[in-house]
């Protein structure tokens, strides 16, 4: 059986680039696409794969990580669902890949300029939770109003003493749009601003927006509580990293639990090059 | 003096039926108007006009803005008209739970209209909802409850605070007392009159309860099958009836 380089047909793609353009001119702005069903149920990544299936060409080399993990069931399925279908080089280094797909991390390598990284976004519009509406949520973002954001950080306050929001923390881009950065941790969130071109896609709600390189985002805050990109208090129990986003993990049934990198690529290229405590 | 308020002609039809027709009148600064009737007879279509959440069919609704003086509202561009809306001018509802967030706390509630004017400073905003809820005598002890757990004359007068915090000039109530019971409509009729008066508030009060009017209104316009059928100051309205329907709807009020 064979397919139309990287699955979807050509005026498919068409039709998603001229989506990407139009999230690129616009930035942070939310732009409806008509999104295919995909051999994957939803939540597993439907949109992000129909944007990198729009970029990809022969030459890239496809990197995908899930939770910063090259190897966990869903980062492994896309990567081989492209090595199929569009028969591109795969890879797990970071620095290597041309176009990378993600979910819910940043890498920790520094992206550069002829890079793609590509989110999957379950829900991508921050306002969700807050208004119900679409057509309401549409039209708050038309008029700029964007107070209700702060309620939500406000009743974080008043509840928890500090803003609990940890993950899909709210940003505003271009001091215009208030975007969803999909939920990665705030830790990543000033990684946002990078010379990489990053492009999210939200298949099951249909919609797909941008960062272009080097785009502010600002992540929203009180003056009087400033933006924190926090992460655990410790070093990577492997590599001994300090400064990269640690997962927690149960070692035993006594209690024992230590910190990791969640990035693997990064823990991995450490501990190779012998820079490991 | 301009009027704050200038209705001319205002109309909104269902279909064939009407909603209000030819309703017309000013509003000055400070001024308290009254507009009583029985159900049905086009009072909340007319606020609802007046406050832009229904499009007349025709008429004009001017108001004097501060930036630009009188101004059509219903020219004015979207934005506009709901920076209006959530700055110089407030919206009581009925019912509390359509105007207040319920899943939200009684402090954010009195907040949210503060960000959504561009208050960035946590410390300022809870200040300001603090003072704003011991105003309408509620505990600021109770200040991150959620209004879910208030009862109703509390959820009523945190509607009033929340709307009231950005010192808006124009109030729209629609029957701020209906369905609670008598001594907790005294308390919240007593707190409404001293915040009307000490802000020097202009206001449009619908309600079906005459006595709301005696206490608050300054002016008085009786609606009967969406029409104004009387008009003039309270106590001469309500004492001195003129029309049929305005000497049958006084003499009905219970006496005890």
């Amino acid at each position: 059986m064979s397919y139309n380089f990287a699955y979807l047909d050509e005026q498919t793609k068409r039709m998603i680039r001229r989506a990407i353009l139009k999230g690129v001119a616009i930035p942070g702005y939310q732009v409806p696409f008509a999104s295919r069903e995909m051999p994957m149920p939803y939540g597993w990544g439907t949109g992000g794969v129909q944007v990198s299936a729009a970029c990809l060409t022969p030459d890239d080399v496809f990197k995908v990580i899930d939770q910063g993990a090259d190897d966990t069931t869903n980062a492994v399925s896309i990567r081989r669902f492209f090595e199929k279908t569009a028969g591109v080089a795969v890879t797990e280094k970071t620095a290597e890949a041309t176009v990378i797909q993600t979910r819910h991390r940043i890498p920790e390598t520094p992206l550069c300029a002829d890079q793609i990284l590509v989110y999957q976004v379950p829900i991508p519009e921050p306002l969700r939770f807050l208004e119900p509406r679409e057509t309401e949520t549409r039209k708050m973002h038309g008029l700029e109003e964007y107070g209700l954001m702060h309620v939500k950080l406000y009743e974080d306050i008043a509840r928890h003493g500090e803003i609990a929001t940890a993950y899909a923390y709210p940003v505003k881009v271009e001091d215009r749009y208030v975007m969803d950065p999909s939920p990665i941790p705030k830790f990543d969130n000033p990684k946002l601003e990078s010379p990489a071109l990053q492009l999210f896609g939200a298949g099951r709600e249909q919609r797909i927006y941008a960062l272009p390189p080097f785009t502010k985002v600002a992540s929203l805050d009180f003056e009087d509580y400033p933006f924190d990109p926090s992460k655990a208090a410790h070093p990577c129990a492997l590599c001994g990293a300090e400064d990269s986003y640690l997962d927690e993990v149960i070692v035993d049934d006594a209690g024992g639990r230590m910190f990791v990198c969640s990035d693997t690529d990064y823990c991995a290229s450490r501990r190779d090059t012998g820079e490991a405590a | 003096m301009t009027p704050l308020l200038q209705v001319r002609n205002i109309e909104k039809r269902y279909g064939a039926r009407i909603g209000c027709a030819d309703v017309s009148f000013d509003l000055y600064p400070g001024e308290v108007l009254g507009i009583v009737g029985e159900s049905g007879s086009g009072k909340s279509t007319l606020l609802n006009c007046l406050a832009g959440h229904l499009a007349p069919d025709q008429g004009e609704v001017i108001f004097d803005t501060r930036a630009d003086g009188p101004r059509d509202v219903r020219q004015m561009p979207e934005a506009e008209r709901r920076m209006l809306s959530r700055t110089d001018w407030a919206f009581v509802h009925q019912n509390p739970r359509d105007g207040l967030r319920m899943r939200v706390s009684a402090g954010g509630n009195v907040g949210e209209r503060l960000m959504a004017v561009g208050a960035r400073h946590y410390g300022d905003i809870r200040q300001t909802a603090g003072d704003w809820l011991t105003k309408v005598e509620i505990d600021t002890a109770r200040m991150d409850d959620r209004p879910s757990a208030f009862s109703g004359g509390m959820q009523q007068r945190l509607q009033i605070a929340r709307n009231l915090v950005t010192g808006p000039r124009l109030v729209f109530m629609d029957e701020p007392t209906g369905g609670l019971d008598v001594s907790v409509q005294a308390r919240l009729l007593d707190l409404l009159r001293g915040l009307v008066r000490r802000m020097g508030l202009s206001a449009i009060i619908v309600t079906h309860d005459l006595a709301v009017v005696r206490l608050l209104a300054d002016r008085l316009m009786v609606m009967k099958s969406g029409h104004v059928v009387e008009t003039g100051l309270t106590d001469q309205v309500l004492d001195d009836p003129q029309h049929a329907y305005t000497q049958l709807l006084v003499s009905s009020v219970l006496q005890v």
